[in-house]
């Protein structure tokens, strides 16, 4: 003990998670994407969220600018404008790869949480259905929102 | 911490006592946030267009209201929690992680309560004409 915490024994000790060691695996994936893609929802996420509601709230025109940054400005749209909504359109992409990624990936974290699916191949079979259902639900939102939002 | 005793070494850096009780509030945020937000996407899916009047008439009603504030709640709280976690794992540096901490407070906090007041007040005062 006294040996192990000492100043010069400190440094030498192995530290986990001992990431160099691990051969990677798509459970590594899952959880530190897991991680990211929370970090993307508390940020991008929320604050878009918040702003839509407090736009619809504060009433017609600051919603109308609302949709002009991050929707569409029509055809009166300034440089600005279309450079804005172009940049929303790929954090809206980002932003909701990252909920259902980090929805499906949660869904999985609870079931582990209750002891249940460690086994080395349910584990990782898990972790790439997480991927593949993010990925769909991804393409039917965007599918969604170019048809009733954008009118593609 | 003290460097005399066996126990004067460990005390303060182990066990907080708060543990369980963070990691249940995530896991019970976490189920709240399933329905809050399958609740939102649906609602999001059966609007019948994204005008002005349909959205704000739709929030101003006294159930979808008090559905997005405690969904706003619900997710701020699970981020917070969140977040403290990823504070915690990957700043090292005492003072910045207190720093982090009370920034990531102020952010939750705050941003929370000027969703839920925006709510609050398209319920109480209704949609404008």
């Amino acid at each position: 003990m006294s040996m192990g915490q000492s100043a010069a024994g400190k440094k030498n000790r192995p530290l986990s998670p001992h990431l160099m060691q691990y051969r990677w695996g798509v459970h590594m994936m899952a959880s530190i994407i897991h991680r990211i893609t929370g970090f993307i929802l508390a940020t991008a996420g929320m604050l878009t969220l918040v702003w839509w509601l407090s736009a619809i709230s504060a009433g017609p025109e600051s919603y109308a600018t609302f949709q002009s940054y991050v929707v569409s400005a029509g055809d009166k749209a300034t440089g600005l404008q279309t450079a804005s909504n172009w940049f929303f359109r790929i954090v809206a992409l980002g932003v909701t790869y990252a909920f259902f990624q980090h929805f499906y990936s949660g869904l999985r974290h609870l079931v582990m949480d209750m002891g249940a699916g460690f086994e080395l191949k349910s584990n990782k079979m898990w972790s790439q259905i997480t991927f593949i259902m993010a990925f769909l639900s991804t393409a039917a939102a965007a599918l969604f929102v170019a048809m009733r939002i954008l009118g593609v | 911490m003290g460097n005399g005793t066996g126990i004067g070494k460990v005390r303060g850096l182990g066990s907080a006592g708060h543990g369980s009780q963070h990691w249940i509030s995530q896991r019970v945020t976490a189920v709240g946030n399933i329905l809050l937000t399958i609740w939102f996407l649906i609602s999001l899916c059966l609007m019948p267009n994204f005008e002005y009047e349909t959205l704000a008439n739709w929030l101003a009603q006294p159930l979808v209201a008090v559905s997005m504030i405690l969904m706003i709640a619900c997710l701020f709280w699970h981020i917070r929690l969140g977040l403290q976690v990823l504070i915690e794992d990957y700043v090292h540096d005492a003072g910045l992680k207190l720093g982090a901490i009370i920034l990531l407070n102020f952010y939750v906090i705050g941003t929370a309560t000027f969703g839920i007041f925006m709510i609050a007040k398209l319920a109480f005062t209704g949609a404008s004409e």
